[in-house]
């Protein structure tokens, strides 16, 4: 039983069908401020990161999005998967990309248009990727069982879990992480034929 | 009454909150406690710039600065004056929202990390279960804002300031976290105030603190190396040299924001000196149990005016360490002692106690550096210098 | 009261959405990698959203995933602007328009 994997046990009766969509009042809990605030900045954040025609101004809003993301783990009582966040993206994947960016020359504004040519058909799909998530969201009936108490984390547990049912994971991770570095330093690498 | 000195802070906050209605108590302790952080260290900011000057004039055998006040004692309040009351330049090419975010984003990260910082028994603002996690986490955001500052100025100096800077934050940020994981491991918990607590006992009059073990004496010095390179001092701050690259990234910065950028870099320093009390130092603990008398907070202070004088001394005693030879530091040197530090410290929880135990770990950290050292010295040979000339 | 589960979901399919748009759009190749970040994130906040109001918060699965996927998409992210430099090396430019032959 390496992962425990238990199936999510559907409360609401067999017979559910479309029609609960109009009893939405039953959704248990209300939109609180923080999160409202916090949702707002990340998705502001995200539209002003692939809206934006100077890079690095994109790469800036990316890294609020980001933020408001933590802030959301943190909302969530994810403590740990927060910090990890602000730490794995703002501290180190921001600076990759800025510095990708200083390396082709991506700092001045582009000058002719910024979107590519087939940009109305991918607006559209990706329109139609969120309805339908969306409407899936509103009718399934996982959403709308009662909040369970927050539950009792502490890091100690999620080391004890790395370290027993979650080996296999984390060395393989351990591995592929390896493989990255050696691999983007090689790709990387000024052939010494071109340098000549 | 030695009790009631030492949590006088803490009853005081609980009777200025208990006057406000029951709803908004839990925003207002909290407001309280950031209000105290932000007014406590940006006074120990002033103190400590008066302090610095002093000290680098008095080891360069001269005196500091001394007309202001009695001993020059009034000299933060005329800098404080010239800074605010200087004309806040920003060229006409600067990207103005940036320019004007970066100094603001570095103050903000720099304060984040005394949220966990545990200043005396029951003084700490959040009592987070990752604390030292969080310390980290708002530690890296300062390299975002760098960046910001550099980049915005539209100036190839500042530019390759900043990059230069970013490439030593990285570079140390990981001794730095590795040597925080060594305690880490000892105590099995990121809370700062559990790591604290584990090291608030005494056998016999020796306390327990972790710089008193062999790991952690070698923890500790790493830690403080890499901590000085992260806030960028000295000898570490070829990015922002006067003498090099004519204040590399807060080239284009006057006024105001420059000494956003100055209080930012000093309030940096300030949170990783107290997160090296907290984790190698004990915290708030006395040294002797026969001193525990004197309060908790003043035991953190104390030593953090011991940690800030050894930063000024090492700024005014050792030269400026040049780009590849810090980086080759960080990667070469301090990286390979941090990990076997790891191993240390696993063979000295395994190990029965008593002096095998001391004399096995002191070993597994002296073999190592001399190794280290030895043999990255002697793999550069010094041969003959070749000059290249323009021509 | 806490906020409920389809909120959380909500946020993250517009997330996806948002990534999506971004990555097929944008021209430039850094743009591309940026939205894949998003999507990515967005696919995190949607497993710790069923950590937390799942039957079965203890077994950690939520978090683990959260966890591995944050390594796998900074490994990733790493590999893929490597792999910008380099063609941007060839090509000189970063338009993903113009890279569009095989010959090199």
């Amino acid at each position: 039983m390496l992962l425990d994997v238990r199936p999510l046990t559907n409360t609401m009766p067999s017979n559910v069908t479309i029609e609960r969509l109009d009893q939405l009042k039953d959704v248990p809990g209300e939109v609180t401020l923080p999160f409202f605030i916090l949702s707002v900045l990340t998705i502001l954040g995200a539209a002003a990161a692939l809206t934006l025609r100077n890079l690095v101004h994109c790469v800036l809003a990316l890294m609020l999005a980001f933020v408001g993301l933590a802030g959301l783990y943190l909302h969530l009582d994810a403590q740990f998967i927060g910090f990890a966040q602000i730490l794995v993206y703002i501290g180190a994947v921001a600076i990759l990309i800025v510095f990708a960016i200083l390396l082709t020359r991506g700092g001045e504004s582009p000058s002719q248009s910024i979107v590519s040519p087939s940009w109305a058909i991918s607006s559209v799909v990706s329109v139609i990727v969120f309805g339908v998530l969306a409407w899936t969201i509103r009718s399934s009936a996982t959403t709308r069982h009662s909040i369970p108490p927050q539950p009792e984390v502490t890091v100690k547990q999620i080391g004890d879990a790395l370290m027993s049912r979650f080996a296999l994971p984390l060395e393989v991770i351990g591995l592929l992480l390896t493989a990255a570095l050696v691999g983007a330093v090689t790709i990387a690498m000024q052939d010494k034929q071109e340098m000549k | 009454m030695t009790e009631t000195l030492d949590q006088i802070f803490v009853t005081l906050n609980h009777w200025l909150v208990a006057h406000l209605p029951v709803q908004t108590q839990p925003i207002f302790a909290a407001i309280l406690s950031v209000v105290s952080i932000i007014v406590v260290f940006a006074s120990l900011f002033a103190m400590t710039t008066i302090l610095e000057r002093k000290g680098l004039g008095r080891f360069q055998n001269r005196y500091g600065p001394n007309r202001v006040g009695p001993y020059g004692l009034l000299q933060p309040l005329a800098d404080g004056l010239k800074s605010l009351t200087k004309e806040d330049i920003v060229p006409r090419s600067a990207d103005k929202v940036v320019h004007l975010l970066a100094p603001l984003v570095l103050v903000v990260a720099a304060f984040l990390g005394y949220a966990v910082l545990p200043i005396g028994r029951n003084m700490v603002a959040v009592n987070l279960d990752a604390g030292v996690l969080y310390f980290f986490a708002a530690g890296s955001i300062v390299e975002l804002s760098i960046f910001m500052a550099g980049w915005s100025s539209r100036n190839k100096y500042s530019l390759l300031g900043a990059m230069r800077a970013i490439a030593q934050m990285i570079s140390y940020e990981i001794p730095l976290i590795l040597s925080a994981i060594a305690v880490i491991m000892t105590v099995g918990s990121l809370s700062a105030v559990a790591i604290v607590e584990a090291q608030a006992a005494y056998t016999g009059i020796w306390p327990h603190w972790f710089v008193f073990t062999p790991w952690g004496f070698a923890g500790f010095v790493l830690f403080m190396i890499a901590g000085t390179a992260e806030s960028n001092r000295s000898p570490f701050d070829l990015p922002e040299g006067e003498s090099e690259i004519i204040a590399g990234y807060y080239i284009e910065y006057s006024g105001f924001k420059f000494a956003l950028f100055f209080l930012g870099e000093y309030i940096g320093m300030f949170a990783i000196s107290g997160m090296a009390i907290t984790l190698f130092l004990g915290g708030w603990s006395a040294p002797f149990p026969f001193l525990s008398w004197i309060p908790s907070y003043l035991w953190f202070f104390a030593k953090l005016f011991a940690l800030i004088a050894m930063f000024i001394w090492v700024r005014s005693t050792l030269p400026r360490l040049r780009m590849d030879q810090l980086m080759s530091f960080a990667w070469k040197f301090m990286l390979p002692m941090a990990l076997l530090n790891l191993v240390n410290v696993a063979v000295w929880r395994f190990l029965p106690s008593g002096l095998s135990r001391w004399l096995v770990c002191a070993v597994l950290v002296i073999v190592p550096y001399i190794l280290l050292g030895r043999g990255l010295v002697q793999s550069k040979k010094l041969e003959k210098r070749v000059y290249r000339f323009a021509d | 009261m806490t906020t409920p589960l389809a909120s959380y979901l909500l946020v993250s399919a517009l997330l996806f959405s948002i990534g999506l748009a971004g990555a097929l759009t944008r021209r430039n190749a850094i743009l591309v990698l940026v939205g894949i970040e998003l999507m990515l994130n967005a696919a995190n906040l949607n497993f710790i959203a069923f950590w937390r109001y799942g039957p079965n918060p203890e077994a950690l699965t939520g978090i683990m995933f959260a966890i591995f996927a944050i390594g796998v998409a900074a490994a990733e992210a790493a590999v893929g602007l490597a792999l910008i430099i380099s063609i941007y090396r060839h090509y000189k430019t970063t338009n993903l328009d113009q890279i569009d032959s095989m010959r090199g």
